[in-house]
């Protein structure tokens, strides 16, 4: 009798102590599967909703605000109808408030660069002058704070394919840069089963495109 | 021992399935519109939802008690509510109210083209500036093919909806620029001084512009300069021309830069190459440099510093009107030296400030000579006064100093109030045929203006400027008022009201102080319909001109002044431009009517000012071939005649019409060609850009006007010196790639 009532004691108390991280854990993987299914805008922005939820909640979970952020940006490559700017600045919102929590993490800057992407998308004429150099700042570092992000050369990749070939762009020269995107993403190994691993199969899509 | 277990059990699932309660309900916009992707939370948890099409939303949420629900949308101000959870099912309908915002708000456009490379889409960029087929890179010459300008080719300057040339007052960085040309040359129009590529944004006012301006009947032309350059760079520049070359060198933590440029014109070779019609007995030769530097302050403000001077000289010989055989010789140095210092600064608490500083100084040595056949100089009696007064030297020195500050503060939501105060003191000392004249004027103003947002679809912009010169001792008070309403998406209508003083020109002054100041009153209405590839503007306007300056002859060669001229102009300005239709072309299209009459200098009664066209349009091409990276751009200018008039003085020593007429219609095509090898790659270590121009390419002869001899029997055109002008230059830059300090400045 004691004993039971000791190992229950402990069980709960391990249950109690559990309970929270496991909380955030299950959320976000909740959020997750949500976020694979997602394919309209209006898919992405309650995905989006549902992890701020879970970042305002936890305040000191960088995740959910990435993940947040990485929605509205998809929303606005997906969503020819959308506010570009909009959903940028929104997203850049996100992305400073992951940035507080983690600082100089390579994923974070491959946010800033598709944010930055996406602003310049709007008059790309007058405005890849500002923005192409800023997307191109934060690719860089994102390079630099971690070489082997499959993610930094999928977007590295996309610039080039679609620069025209006179402009020294183009599948040729994009190819050996997504090769790359792909070998670093089969050797990728996330650091948690939430970390972020998207992108592999844009990468090979990308890759076929330029065969 | 079993019951124990059952109890455990039973706790676990009751933990597992707690009692869920559902919230439900409704969201909003302030007009009882249903929003859809507002995002609903419970705070501190991870319940919410997402509302649909119908603005509805629903989840469940297993908390009690009191909570707060946060309803939050881009673009709308959030909402917290209080809602307490019980065991049954919660309604909460909220409605949200749109969040003023600067990007989305209407804009007071009436009267202003703004042109740059901020967030709004602009008019016109810095780019397009220099594209622009026939501004061979001249700011003035671009825009020249918006509407509301008017095509005038023997002086400088922009003759805005009527006004002339010196109606139209230009500012950097809100500092006056007292020459903004280089000096002029009888029927020759110059350049302006400075470079487009000097400047992030141009605001273009055909009328009604803010009260942080004055001093311009007509128009003011707000030149904005670029903060910190992208990168450092050597750049050259290389043409039968000029040669030029500067370096721009940032700083390796990209807060401060500095830059120095230097650029020699002699036009020896082209005028050997294009014949012109005057003889050029001084070779034009300019030689201008610049020097800059801009530092970022630690509140986020930023210093700014620019330094431009030239020096130039040219002599040109032409036919005198009054003589078969003789010729007028012209000859002229200048020297100018341009300085502007200013501070934009965060305050702290909404409250922004803007102090700019100016000195510029302008010597011109002009002289005018009657020569004979062998160019040797000839002097006239008394009695022949039309041609003695063609024998003159003229040394004039114009100074002009001047400060201003204006301060900035956010009110509620995004409306602003600035105000602030500036003074000018300018010198002016000329000496003409030993007669030397002196003028000194302190100008102070003070003005206030503010910017009211009611809601995100409507504007109003009310200010008011007081000004008092000393020279003229007169003081006055303009109001400007405007307001913008939004008419649907993307579209606007504005309306604009205010009066605008000017000082008479220094010339008059000479005569007498005894003057005040000339005013114009602008009403504009102007419906805009604006995205970033398409823009379309209409605008009519209604000037009225009061105490414009009045010649009234004393005797055969002089005259007093007094201010009882007037005058009207009323028209329309029509816009177009459209990059979206046909890809990698953009064109435009501008139209303006004009009715407009004037009474004022020597002219005997209400009637056309001899640089106005009652119709002028442009058309605007450009297009790139990323093939062949290079870019043609055409532009075709027309405008009606203008009228000209002889204007004698009779035996009443009264002014009248002794002859008058229009000039046949105007039309000029102009191309321009760029080939930029480099273009899109980033990493180039020498970005080149070969650039060629050719302007009235038809051949097309073009008359400005008419000039007459001194009893009004003969009349000769006004054209220009040659019929075409072909230009042609390669420009080089080197530039380093800091990138990478950043990232190890970061790191």
């Amino acid at each position: 009798m004691k004993k039971l009532l000791v190992s229950l004691s402990v069980l709960l108390l391990a249950y109690a102590s559990f309970g929270q991280n496991d909380k955030f854990q299950k959320g976000m993987e909740k959020t997750m599967t949500m976020l694979d299914s997602a394919k309209t805008s209006e898919d992405y922005t309650s995905v989006a909703a549902a992890f701020e939820r879970i970042g305002d909640a936890e305040k000191t979970q960088w995740l959910p605000y990435y993940y947040a952020a990485f929605c509205n940006i998809m929303k606005g490559f997906q969503d020819q109808k959308v506010n570009k700017d909009e959903v940028a600045t929104k997203a850049e919102e996100l992305i400073a408030k992951a940035e507080a929590i983690e600082p100089k993490n390579s994923e974070i800057f491959i946010l800033k660069n598709m944010a930055s992407t996406l602003h310049m998308l709007v008059d790309p004429q007058t405005r890849w002058q500002q923005y192409g150099a800023k997307g191109n700042e934060a690719l860089a570092m994102a390079k630099q704070l971690d070489p082997n992000n499959p993610r930094a050369y999928l977007m590295e990749g996309q610039g080039i394919f679609g620069m025209p070939v006179q402009f020294g762009g183009g599948k040729d020269k994009a190819k050996p840069v997504f090769e790359k995107s792909v070998s670093l993403f089969e050797a990728q190994k996330p650091a948690s089963s939430l970390a972020p691993q998207w992108g592999k199969s844009s990468a090979e899509r990308m890759l076929a495109l330029c065969k | 021992m079993k019951k124990i277990f059952l109890l455990f059990v039973a706790f676990l699932t009751l933990n597992f399935l707690p009692a869920q309660v559902k919230i439900q309900g409704q969201i909003k916009d302030n007009r009882n519109h249903p929003l859809h992707g507002v995002s609903i939370s419970l705070k501190d948890s991870y319940d919410g939802a997402t509302t649909d099409s119908t603005g509805s939303f629903s989840f469940r949420t297993t908390e009690t008690g009191e909570h707060i629900l946060i309803a939050t949308s881009i673009g709308y101000n959030t909402i917290e509510q209080k809602i307490l959870i019980g065991k049954e099912r919660v309604t909460v309908n909220i409605f949200l109210k749109e969040k003023l915002d600067e990007l989305k708000a209407v804009m007071v456009t009436a009267g202003s083209f703004a042109a740059g490379d901020s967030k709004r889409a602009a008019v016109l960029s810095s780019l397009d500036v220099a594209t622009t087929a026939g501004s061979n890179a001249d700011i003035t010459a671009a825009l020249k093919t918006l509407p509301g300008t008017q095509q005038v080719g023997e002086q400088e300057g922009l003759f805005v909806r009527g006004g002339a040339g010196y109606e139209t007052k230009q500012f950097i960085d809100g500092a006056l620029v007292n020459n903004p040309y280089f000096s002029s040359t009888p029927d020759i129009s110059s350049r302006g001084r400075f470079s487009p590529f000097l400047f992030k944004g141009t605001v273009f006012t055909a009328g009604g512009y803010s009260a942080l301006y004055g001093q311009a009947l007509s128009s003011a032309l707000l030149l904005e300069t670029i903060d910190l350059p992208e990168k450092s760079e050597v750049n050259a520049s290389i043409s039968p021309l000029f040669l030029g070359a500067g370096t721009q060198h940032q700083a390796k933590d990209k807060k401060s830069s500095w830059g120095i440029n230097y650029s020699y014109v002699n036009v020896a070779l082209y005028f050997n190459l294009v014949k012109q019609t005057p003889d050029y007995f001084k070779i034009p030769e300019f030689q201008n440099g610049d020097a800059n530097f801009r530092f970022k302050t630690k509140t986020g403000g930023i210093v700014k510093y620019y330094t431009t001077f030239s020096f130039s000289n040219l002599g040109l010989r032409r036919p005198d009107i009054d003589s078969s055989y003789l010729k007028d010789a012209f000859a002229l140095n200048n020297y100018n030296w341009y300085n502007n210092l200013s501070w934009r600064e965060n305050l702290g608490k909404g409250w922004r400030m803007n102090l700019v500083t100016s000195y510029s100084t302008n010597t011109d040595d002009v002289s005018q000579q009657i020569q004979d056949q062998n160019n040797r100089a000839k002097q006239f009696a008394n009695g022949l006064y039309w041609m003695r007064n063609k024998n003159f030297d003229l040394h004039r020195r114009q100074d002009l100093s001047q400060i201003k500050g204006v301060f900035e503060k956010k009110l509620i939501g995004i409306s602003t109030i600035r105000f602030g105060s500036e003074y000018w003191y300018s010198y002016d000392k000329s000496v003409m045929k030993d007669t030397a004249r002196k003028l000194i004027d302190n100008y102070t103003a003070v003005f206030a203006e503010s910017d009211i947002y009611i809601t995100n679809g409507l504007a109003a912009k009310i200010g008011a400027r007081f000004e008092n010169s000393s020279l003229i001792h007169k003081a006055d008070i303009a109001p400007r008022i405007s307001l913008a309403y939004k008419t649907g998406k993307n579209a606007q209508m504005s309306v604009a009201y205010g009066t605008f003083y000017q000082k008479p020109e220094n010339n008059q002054l000479y005569y007498t102080t005894a003057l005040g100041m000339t005013k114009a009153t602008h009403y504009i209405l102007n419906y805009q319909k604006m995205t970033v590839e398409r823009i379309f503007r209409v605008e009519g306007y209604y000037k009225k001109y009061e105490d414009l300056i009045k010649m009234v002859p004393a005797n055969f060669y002089t005259s007093n002044y007094n201010n009882n001229g007037s005058g009207y102009a009323k028209g329309i300005d029509v816009f177009w431009r459209d990059k979206k239709s046909i890809k990698n072309f953009d064109y435009w299209l501008s139209y303006s009517y004009i009715d407009t009459k004037r009474d004022y200098l020597n002219y005997p009664q209400h009637m056309q000012p001899n640089f106005v066209a009652n119709h002028t349009a442009s058309v605007v091409m450009k297009r790139f071939y990323t093939s062949i990276k290079s870019g043609f751009n055409f532009t075709y200018s027309y405008a009606t005649g203008r009228p000209y008039y002889n204007l004698m003085v009779n035996n009443n020593n009264k002014y009248f019409i002794a002859d008058e007429g229009k000039t046949k219609s105007y039309n000029t095509l102009n191309f321009s060609g760029e080939y930029v090898p480099s273009i899109g790659k980033a990493l180039a270590k020498v970005f080149i850009v070969l650039f060629a121009s050719m302007s009235n390419v038809l051949g097309a002869n073009q008359v400005y006007g008419y000039n007459y001899s001194y009893n009004g029997k003969y009349k000769e055109a006004i054209t220009p010196p040659a019929k075409r002008f072909y230009f042609i230059g390669l420009f080089l830059s080197w530039g380093v790639d800091r990138t990478q300090d950043v990232i190890n400045n970061n790191l």
